[in-house]
């Protein structure tokens, strides 16, 4: 089986046959991960340039290393956020990056539907790294793939997303990807940050920890930016831990066996405890190991999607 | 101790009680209402051979009501102490058959964190005469920029979050409150005024306040934010209540949102349906108000909206200030009137113009403020608080600002003979005879 497009731009896009297929392409390279030879020739002779026009720092590396675990050749353009690029050079900058020879272009921009316009113009294979408050496909397929490792499935669970919703690409990609697989997806979070016509995508919405977080087998915690603060999106970090700080007592309402997920950068103390964080239950650090993997298994399907 | 009202004509909308019959409480609490049909040996034998004192109370020809209660109070504690404390405020409460008031936030300083809530409460309990509830400020400072910690000082006791006298004039931040507010499914209070329509204004915008020279406040001040906050309140789903209502327009934005189902309610105030801006004649800073009072169509519009249900509530807005601060220039005056002391006497006249029935009336000024609030008040349903009122219908009282309870004198309503007192109030089962 391959995938049916060059380009991976967001969850939206993928079919569940072919999650299933970047899932378990990326079994095989986790396996790889943990050799002592951490590289394999897969991808020899081929060239990725990684296009960041917003900071990120985990996403970046991750890709990287990914990239290089497969033998890629790596170029990283480092677009200067103070650079405010339009349409018209953004399709100009990917156009040259073509011309010097480029195979993949992973792109994270703060406009949504910047991988989109992208993909259109250039005959390189396109991944979303995270584009505005649209998708971050990889994130929610190495979600999936940490879900899958640690509880065996994904269908038929019940996972709570919980925090910035609104301004979450995170959060959006995997409300898509656990939708199709029939999971219960529960949001939670102040009103303020839960855009309510996501009911429409299946998705449950509670205001309150208590309520939303019984019985659920994962609890995914979001990023609070600090700068909403301000903006009348909640009174403060304070009361925010209060009510929505994923606290040993509010993760007792949990199932006994649920984990506790987050796509980092972390704020201990205003959306996660620091003993849940650094707990048993935490999954924070393997989400960022099997990263890599997922990352390699969506280079190496695109490639044989191209030939 | 044990209290019997007899042969009292209770009115408890809460129950659809309207009749004569008796009440008794113990401990404190309402134990049981009965009609007078109803057998009431056995309970009666009870109290007999009970050890506790047993205060009987003869009601005849009176009216037993739940105790009155004020979703819209200026208790001005703390920092303005020399305009009425929390003391003095409740006082004039009970007088006035009141026993719950709703405290709002603009005092010094504002109650906009809980430290604030926590000290409304314990001077409440240590010196009250009836209950007080605080209600929050929206945002800190009531400058309308950030949101209070609405939370926390809900958990601390607020029932409802105004920036009464400083409305949000930010769309973004009203929307935002609205929103944040359904987590804990709290009223926001709003205090309709567009502050760069009445900017400088200091009475109604019409004819009178051209020949008196003063700056005016048009209706539509009022009404864009009504509407405003109409629409926002349909957008979030956010609960919105509509303080003060003053004006026609008003009124009819509010009917119409209430038609389309928008989680809207509304309260209006006595002076707003009792007189018109012919009042401020003569500068009187007594009859300065804010908003001001409109005129005899919007009183007749208030009639109205009181009569079909568009306005839920009777409330005082009771503002007292310190008699030198209304003894200025007009312009320099101090919106506010005290009204704790009035307000039940100037709207029973509602009843006797046959605008509403004496239910409906009690209604609006028990059961409904205690819904919205989300307080368990204004009912004498078995088990809930003692407060009751005993109205004598039929006694004259004039209003005389000097023996005011409240420190608030200031009133427009000074010399007028009202029909029908608050006797007895009874807060928590304490008796204050009047």
């Amino acid at each position: 089986m391959k995938l049916a497009s060059k380009d991976l731009l967001g969850i939206k896009e993928l079919t569940k046959d072919e999650i299933t297929l970047v899932l378990d392409t990326a079994s095989g390279f986790k396996d790889v991960l943990k050799r002592d030879i951490k590289k394999v020739p897969a991808l020899r002779g081929k060239t990725a340039v990684n296009l960041f026009f917003e900071p990120s720092t985990r996403t970046k590396t991750s890709f990287e290393l990914a990239e290089k675990r497969l033998s890629l050749d790596v170029l990283n353009l480092a677009v200067t956020t103070s650079s405010v690029v339009k349409g018209e050079s953004l399709i100009d900058t990917a156009l040259n990056v073509q011309a010097l020879g480029a195979d993949f272009m992973i792109i994270r921009h703060s406009s949504s539907g910047a991988a989109h316009l992208l993909s259109k113009k250039v005959n390189a294979s396109v991944i979303n790294a995270g584009d505005g408050v649209n998708e971050h496909p990889t994130q929610a397929l190495l979600d999936a793939f940490t879900i899958k490792e640690k509880l065996g499935r994904i269908e038929g669970l019940k996972v709570a997303i919980v925090g910035d919703i609104l301004h979450s690409r995170v959060a959006k990609s995997n409300i898509y990807l656990l939708a199709k697989f029939g999971v219960e997806v529960r949001i939670i979070g102040p009103p303020t940050l839960i855009p309510k016509e996501l009911e429409s995508h299946g998705v449950k919405v509670f205001h309150d920890m208590e309520t939303g977080l019984r019985d659920v087998d994962v609890v995914m915690m979001l990023r609070i930016q600090m700068e909403r603060q301000g903006k009348g999106f909640f009174p403060s970090t304070l009361e925010y831990f209060r009510y929505w700080g994923l606290t040993a007592e509010r993760l007792s309402i949990a199932d006994k066996d649920a984990i506790v997920m987050h796509p980092g950068p972390m704020n201990r103390g205003i959306e996660i405890a620091s003993e849940i964080a650094d707990g048993p239950r935490s999954v924070i650090l393997e989400q960022v190991t099997n990263g890599i993997a997922v990352r390699m298994a969506v280079l190496y399907l695109l490639a044989g999607v191209r030939g | 101790m044990k209290i019997l009202i007899k042969n009292g004509h209770i009115i408890d909308p809460s129950q659809g009680i309207d009749g004569v019959g008796d009440v008794l409480i113990e401990e404190g609490k309402i134990i049981e209402v009965r009609s007078q049909k109803s057998e009431v040996r056995s309970k009666e034998q009870k109290t007999r051979t009970s050890n506790s004192e047993l205060r009987t109370i003869d009601a005849s020809g009176l009216y037993v009501f739940p105790g009155l209660v004020d979703m819209h109070t200026h208790l001005r504690e703390p920092g303005f102490e020399y305009k009425e404390t929390i003391k003095t405020g409740t006082l004039a409460a009970v007088r006035g058959g009141i026993t719950t008031v709703c405290a709002m936030p603009n005092t010094n300083p504002v109650n906009d964190n809980s430290s604030v809530t926590d000290l409304i409460i314990r001077k409440a309990i240590q010196e009250g005469a009836c209950t007080v509830y605080p209600i929050g400020a929206i945002t800190k400072g009531q400058k309308g920029e950030e949101l209070a910690e609405m939370g926390i000082m809900h958990g601390e006791g607020c029932v409802a979050f105004s920036d009464d006298g400083m409305p949000v004039m930010n769309s973004l931040i009203m929307r935002r409150a609205l929103e944040y507010s359904k987590t804990f499914n709290v009223p926001l209070i709003s205090h309709c005024e567009d502050m760069n329509l009445s900017e400088g204004g200091v009475m109604n915008e019409g004819l009178l306040s051209v020949t008196l020279g003063l700056k005016g406040i048009p209706s539509e001040a009022e009404e864009v934010m009504v509407a405003r906050d109409i629409a926002l309140a349909g957008l979030t789903g956010g609960r919105l209540h509509i303080a003060h209502v003053s004006t026609e327009g008003s009124v009819r934005i509010i009917r119409a949102a209430k038609e389309r189902g928008i989680n809207v309610t509304a309260e209006t105030c006595p002076h707003y349906f009792s007189i018109t801006e012919a009042a401020v004649e003569g500068y009187n800073t007594n009859a300065k108000v804010n908003p001001p009072l409109r005129t005899a169509s919007d009183v007749d519009a208030i009639k109205q909206g009181l009569k079909d249900g568009t306005i839920d509530v009777i409330a005082t807005d009771h503002a007292p200030h310190h008699r030198d601060e209304k003894l200025r220039e007009f312009d320099q005056s101090p919106s506010g009137i005290s009204g704790l002391e009035t307000a039940l006497g100037l709207s029973l006249k509602l009843v006797e113009e046959g605008i509403l029935t004496m239910k409906q009336l009690i209604e609006k000024m028990t059961i409904n403020p205690a819904k919205i609030m989300g307080i368990n008040k204004g009912t004498l349903k078995n088990g809930s608080d003692a407060d009751v009122v005993i109205v004598n219908p039929d006694k004259d009282f004039k209003v005389e600002p000097e023996k005011f309870a409240s420190k608030g004198k200031n009133t427009p309503f000074e010399g007028w003979v009202l029909k029908g007192a608050a006797v007895i109030t009874i807060c928590k089962g304490k008796i204050y005879e009047q």
